[in-house]
């Protein structure tokens, strides 16, 4: 080993070495083993499930019934995407997916939009009411008015059995202007005033300075959002009575958290089905797979979008 | 998960406006009217969010006058009779389900702050002493990822991992072993809730964590290892004291948030289980109210836990105060 790193040049050692200062002592193999055995479990713990369920998606009838009717780990031989044909060549899994990812492009964008106009107008401090817009912010951060009293404001509002009861309840999360306002509270703020001498109305130096300059917080919190929209479960059950409007989080919990079967009222084509249980992990998939998707988007910026309050203070 | 979260207005109150724009802005207030035609551009852009957020965060606060009505939906709040306290009556009644809900939901708070809490410091610990920047940032993306997965997706996947036909099973059939139930077992309920919410948000709460970590100065390690001190005493005597404020902060922000305890996990595996295990206050209000249609005591029972709620959020806060930390927001 030592060898080894002897003979790969010098960068090579010195970037080793600032991984271990040189007062620190090599941990011991026991510690080592622990330490490495308790992460991999840790580690196993999250993928395994995931591919489990993906290689039974793939799985056929003869391979799910060689592991006694159960999930298996190796899609096998006979590995095909025929429950993913079945579920997406129309039915209901199909007009789910639909409905989804139209909720969730409408909603992301109106809610981005929304989300940066009113913490634009909170950025700037000595704009018209700002302080007491910005306590009804903060005050909506601290409660959530209920279950029942929502339910009625969406029932007065005639939005039951609307999308946009998916939607509009959601539209702003408070936290999230706070967020923003913060972000755009640290652009360089001369850029404004010499725009607004050179005759920029807000409008514009909203559009043309501030929304440039704030991508990468646009990015997190616009993929914050999307993430809500597309999980969005239990507005839809209260919300949504018609089976038919229903989003993928609903027909995920039919049939996959219920096990109700899957048959020809749910798919276009029944003629020689997958077995149940892999078409139940293939809506699974589908249902996960955007967010797996994003998430290394996400992922690249979240701690900051997190942290953004927490470490300023 | 809410503790991470609810943090993070805490430095809200520090970036506010400079003593500067303050003074300006006292100057300016005599004339409103006409500030408001100066920024009517500005508002108009940040009307709609405001309007939203105060109509489905606000307004709805108006619907809890049904819990002093005997509330109809056919009646609607104009017409429903007003009944006084009639509906608070659960608090000294003794109505054995709510009871249950609420015995159920501390239990549940019990569970997850002295068994879910500690754990991301624990993850955290282990993440931060693993050497390689790259090896770290990928275990990172791994445990953090399932943040992100909707409560639907996350009992699925435990159903399909624990339950009667899952993997384990199966794979303790194929080898003639015992089987072990833990899905739809009222006794386990509270360990499958628990075990869910960590698999969920333990890699989670590694992130606020592992930021203070990285905030420690580094020489104070450096000056007890040349004083002699090994490994662990330097994590007992330097890294477990500089997370001992956060580590205090964030379990005084679990308990203002402790009477929510996983609405969507609860209500997604309530059908197997029965009520008696599963219920909590959240659930009992969703099933008496929106399904049982009994509006006028489930508003009630929204309303009080709302209180104290916000209470407990507010001397939680006191609390974070009294021990020195910011808490969610300022005195």
């Amino acid at each position: 080993m030592t060898t080894l790193d002897q003979v790969r040049g010098s960068s090579r050692e010195s970037s080793r070495s600032r991984k271990r200062p040189v007062w620190m002592e090599k941990p011991s193999l026991f510690v080592q083993v622990i330490k490495f055995i308790v992460l991999l479990i840790a580690i196993a713990l999250v993928i395994v499930p995931f591919w489990s369920v993906f290689a039974t998606s793939l799985a056929n009838k003869a391979t799910i019934d060689a592991s006694a009717g159960g999930m298996v780990l190796w899609p096998g031989h006979g590995m095909s995407l025929a429950s993913y044909q079945a579920l997406l060549s129309g039915g209901v899994v199909t007009r789910a997916l639909i409905i989804s990812i139209g909720i969730t492009a409408v909603g992301t964008l109106l809610s981005l939009a929304a989300t940066a106009g009113l913490a634009y107008w909170l950025s700037r401090s000595r704009s018209f009411a700002a302080k007491p817009v910005l306590m009804l912010v903060l005050g909506a951060v601290l409660f959530s008015p209920g279950l029942i009293p929502s339910y009625l404001l969406v029932k007065q509002l005639s939005l039951l059995d609307s999308w946009w009861s998916l939607i509009l309840p959601v539209l702003v999360n408070a936290f999230n202007v706070i967020v923003m306002r913060a972000f755009f509270q640290e652009l360089p703020q001369e850029l404004f005033e010499s725009a607004a001498i050179d005759g920029a109305s807000n409008l514009t130096i909203l559009t043309r300075i501030v929304l440039p300059l704030s991508k990468a917080v646009l990015a997190v919190i616009g993929l914050f959002y999307a993430v809500g929209y597309w999980n969005a479960f239990f507005n839809a059950l209260i919300y949504i009575q018609t089976s038919d409007k229903w989003p993928i989080a609903l027909i995920l919990r039919t049939f996959v958290v219920n096990q109700q079967s899957i048959g020809g009222d749910q798919v276009a084509n029944t003629q020689g089905l997958p077995p149940q249980l892999s078409m139940e992990m293939a809506i699974l998939v589908i249902a996960t797979l955007p967010i797996l998707i994003v998430y290394p988007f996400i992922q690249r910026h979240f701690a900051k979008g997190v942290m953004i309050g927490a470490v300023k203070g | 998960m809410g503790q991470s979260s609810l943090i993070r207005p805490a430095g809200e109150a520090v970036t506010e406006t400079v003593p500067s724009e303050r003074a300006t802005g006292v100057r300016r207030r005599s004339n409103w009217a006409r500030r408001l035609s100066r920024d009517k551009l500005l508002v108009g852009i940040g009307l709609p969010g405001a309007i939203a957020l105060v109509l489905f965060q606000y307004v709805p606060l108006l619907g809890n006058v049904i819990a002093f009505q005997d509330y109809q939906p056919y009646l609607g709040f104009t017409q429903a009779p007003f009944v006084g306290l009639q509906n608070f009556s659960f608090l000294w009644g003794g109505d054995p389900t709510f009871y249950n809900a609420l015995i159920n939901t501390l239990i549940l708070t019990i569970i997850q702050t002295v068994l879910v809490f500690p754990v991301p410091l624990v993850l955290a610990l282990l993440l931060s002493s693993v050497a390689g920047e790259r090896l770290k940032r990928l275990l990172q993306s791994v445990l953090y990822m399932p943040h992100f997965l909707s409560w639907v997706i996350v009992v699925a996947l435990f159903q399909q991992m624990l339950g009667n036909a899952g993997m384990l099973n199966t794979f303790l059939i194929q080898h003639n072993l015992p089987q072990f139930h833990i899905i739809g077992v009222p006794a386990l309920f509270k360990v499958l809730i628990t075990s869910q919410t960590i698999w969920k948000d333990a890699g989670w709460g590694t992130i606020i964590f592992l930021a203070a970590i990285s905030q420690i100065d580094q020489e104070q390690y450096e000056a007890a290892a040349v004083d002699g001190a090994g490994s662990w005493r330097r994590l007992w005597h330097i890294t477990l004291p500089s997370l001992k404020s956060l580590f205090i902060l964030l379990l005084i922000l679990r308990l203002g948030n402790s009477l929510n305890v996983g609405f969507e996990q609860i209500v997604l595996q309530q059908g197997p289980v029965g009520r008696d295990a599963s219920e909590v206050l959240d659930t009992w209000v969703y099933n008496n109210g929106i399904l049982g249609g009994n509006w006028g005591m489930s508003g009630a029972v929204g309303l009080v836990k709302m209180v104290v709620g916000i209470g407990l959020v507010i001397g939680a806060n006191k609390l974070a105060h009294m021990f020195g930390e910011r808490g969610v927001y300022e005195k």
